[in-house]
């Protein structure tokens, strides 16, 4: 038992020393997420003519609206920076081109006074249009600004009625400005066209829709998604790929984000110095209509071309987003080169290809979002050709040991009693 | 007793559960030795777990279950293994988990989505695995995908993936130590089901498989996404998991129990053990057998 621990205590200490030695300190990773501004979130609030219909639990869809704003500005977290935008609230005229200009900031994006911003809230009345597009463009202005996570709160009882200005091309474009910023969508009438375009408008941010038809699930949605944006979360890094491995940008460990169009291939480049390990992963979302089967190639090439490992992935049917990933171990240096030379390190080229369709109609500017994850680590992962340690495990294996031992007892046994044999002749 | 002293000469969780392995050991190949077959369940519970355990920190125990999901694999909502998690959502979302999973488990994702009265058409409901690369990972058995009816109430999906081993070839897809993500969504849908709220439910479990599924290797590091950045920080066991307190954000924070297994602890030890000195038991017996008692009988007394 003492000798048992003992073995034990020494393999703790290799152990904790083996730990020591992987943990040791990576080359300067370049991470600057560290520092993060506090959340945003703009509350973008339909205040049309409609509005004024009573069809939420008997009361007016405007009242529902207000009394979830009072209770969500209440249990509003502590850091979340909130404002308020409306859109048809003050122009109740016939005019479109001024009716689709009709949105306006009720209540700043910044630190919240709950007071101040419930009295906003009180003196709204259903006026006018339905100008999305445009609301959802000075909301993403409203928010302009920092590294935090940035949402908008989508509340609306009617499709947007400033066409040509599609919401859901707004939204793409909004996304695609790599600000971070994604928009939840809430549609208070069970309505087949509101239901698309809504729908189609969380999809291009990676948001969420849901459809309302109570007044206290749109207070606990609201609440769900200002929380949500309370979460602290990872902001990806902003990164262009090239079209081919030499032109392409240099990442170090991180998470970066970068749009691929429709066929396009991205090339970026990692270094791995030897006795480290690549690994990277790397996703590809379908934020518009594509058709339903797609795939994902994410292959490490070297310099000249060879390929060394790649990441597959391929699907059929509704999806957010394919990913797939790779790993590539890169071997310790044969022990004979000096140690004062420093190894050189690898570039391994990272190719990412899609071919996801775009279903037709869609347009295929600005490209598809692709979001990808580099961790270089220390130490690659080891093995041999034994079987754990060569340790062996089954009744079989107790069997031919039995056996052994006993045929090598056996013959020890009448070796020494030939030895007795032998001493007695003499 | 045993387990001050080895927190004094070692460091951290993993040295705990070396510790915990290493009686764990010992009291299994007694075990055996009694007579019992060694299954991996006696490794496991026969070292009471040790109150300073708790030092190391799990910041979530069962009372505080998430009630959320995530939208993304960024944002994907952190559970423990044995946690039931819980989540609100819509129609048409895609609700993302991450769990840890170690080496010689093999986890099984059970998830039950509550549908709502007003579901006017049938839908498809689907559990998808991805480990830490979020490369997808195959299920082994278990209903991934399931066809909910109009009228149904719930619907169960369950996905058992293969046994996480500590080591694989590269090109392999291997399901390996590190984090996973569970994406639970609706891969069908007409327009008319978009929105509406839904309950979702979901539970991992890990059946440990033990030695059999042994291989000698391990990786450097689990398959933990932004784990490069992680280790970055002086590598305190007992503030690194602390992601409740400190605002900085990270990919993953996930960690087993007690620890990343270093992938060298097996039942094999105790099997091999228990065979080398059964062997030596069995030499012992030869020997007498052939040597006979003593003196040869043909030997006078005084000879």
């Amino acid at each position: 038992m003492i000798t048992s621990k003992r073995l034990a205590a020494g393999v703790c200490a290799l152990l904790a020393a083996l730990a020591a030695g992987i943990a040791v300190p990576t080359t300067a990773l370049a991470d600057e997420t560290t520092a993060q501004d506090p959340p945003k979130v703009d509350l973008v609030l339909d205040v049309s003519g409609s509005m004024r219909a009573r069809d939420i639990d008997g009361d007016s869809r405007m009242a529902a609206a207000k009394q979830a704003f009072n209770e969500v500005l209440d249990a509003t977290p502590e850091d979340v920076q909130l404002g308020i935008r409306t859109l048809g609230a003050d122009y109740p005229g016939d005019d479109r081109k001024t009716g689709c200009k009709d949105t306006a900031q009720l209540y700043p994006v910044g630190p919240l006074d709950r007071t101040e911003a419930k009295t906003a809230v009180a003196t709204l009345t259903p006026t006018g249009w339905t100008p999305i597009g445009p609301a959802l463009l000075k909301a993403a202005d409203d928010l302009e600004g920092g590294n935090g996570s940035k949402r908008i709160v989508l509340i609306s009882d009617g499709e947007d009625t400033c066409a040509p200005l599609d919401p859901c091309e707004v939204a793409r474009e909004i996304a695609a400005r790599g600000i971070g910023l994604t928009i939840d969508t809430l549609g208070l009438v069970p309505n087949a066209k509101l239901r698309v375009q809504l729908s189609c408008i969380a999809e291009a941010t990676g948001g969420t829709y849901t459809s309302v038809e109570h007044a206290d699930e749109l207070t606990d949605r609201v609440n769900q998604l200002v929380d949500r944006a309370a979460e602290p979360v990872v902001v990806p890094k902003g990164v262009e790929g090239a079209g081919a491995c030499a032109g392409a940008p240099a990442l170090q460990s991180g998470l970066y984000t970068d749009r691929e169009e429709f066929g396009q291939q991205r090339w970026y480049r990692v270094d791995v110095l030897p006795g480290q390990e690549l690994r990277a992963s790397v996703s590809v979302a379908a934020d518009r209509r594509v058709d339903p089967s797609y795939g994902l190639l994410l292959r490490a090439v070297t310099v000249h071309g060879r390929e060394i490992v790649r990441g597959e992935a391929a699907g059929n049917g509704r999806t957010d987003v394919i990913s797939t990933g790779l790993r590539y171990p890169k071997a310790e240096l044969d022990d004979d080169v000096e140690d004062d030379v420093k190894p050189a390190a690898e570039t391994v080229c990272l190719q990412v290809t899609n071919s996801f369709s775009p279903a037709a109609g869609v347009k295929t500017t600005p490209g598809l979002p692709l979001e990808m994850t580099i961790d270089v680590v220390d130490g690659p992962g080891g093995s041999s050709d034994v079987a754990s340690f060569g340790l062996g495990r089954g009744w079989w294996l107790l069997g031919v040991l039995v056996l052994a031992g006993f045929l090598a007892g056996v013959l020890w046994g009448w070796l020494s009693r030939w030895r007795v044999a032998v001493w007695r002749t003499n | 007793m045993r387990t001050i002293r080895m927190r004094r000469t070692t460091r951290g969780v993993r040295a705990t559960r070396v510790v915990r392995a290493a009686a764990g050991a010992v009291t299994a190949g007694v075990f055996l030795l009694l007579g019992g077959t060694v299954s991996p369940a006696v490794a496991d519970s026969s070292p009471s777990a040790s109150p300073s355990d708790d030092g190391s920190g799990d910041g979530s125990q069962e009372g505080d279950a998430p009630t959320e999901a995530g939208t993304s694999f960024r944002t994907a909502t952190e559970i423990e293994q044995g946690q039931k998690a819980t989540a609100s959502a819509s129609t048409g979302d895609y609700l993302y988990w991450s769990f840890p999973a170690d080496a010689g488990g093999r986890p099984t994702v059970k998830a039950t989505v509550k549908l709502p009265d007003s579901a006017r058409s049938s839908a498809t409901w689907q559990i998808d695995v991805y480990d830490g690369l979020r490369r997808r990972q195959a299920c082994q058995y278990g209903a991934q995908t399931r066809l909910a009816g109009a009228d149904a109430g719930a619907v169960n999906l369950s996905c058992t993936l293969r046994t996480v081993r500590a080591w694989s070839e590269q090109w392999a897809n291997d399901p390996l130590p590190g984090t996973y993500y569970v994406r639970l969504t609706a891969t069908d849908l007409g327009t008319a089901d978009l929105g509406v709220p839904v309950n979702a439910e979901i539970r991992v479990d890990s059946k440990d498989v033990g030695g059999s599924a042994a291989v000698d290797g391990s990786l450097a590091e689990p398959l933990v996404p932004g784990i490069a950045m992680t280790t970055e920080e002086p590598s305190g066991d007992e503030g690194a998991e602390g992601s409740d307190e400190s605002p900085t954000a990270v990919l993953s924070s996930l960690e087993p129990d007690d620890g990343w297994a270093s992938g060298w602890w097996s039942d094999r030890w105790v099997w091999t053990a228990v065979g080398g000195i059964l062997a030596a038991l069995a030499g012992v017996g030869g020997y007498a057998l052939t040597r006979g008692s003593g003196r040869p009988s043909q030997v006078p007394p005084g000879a």
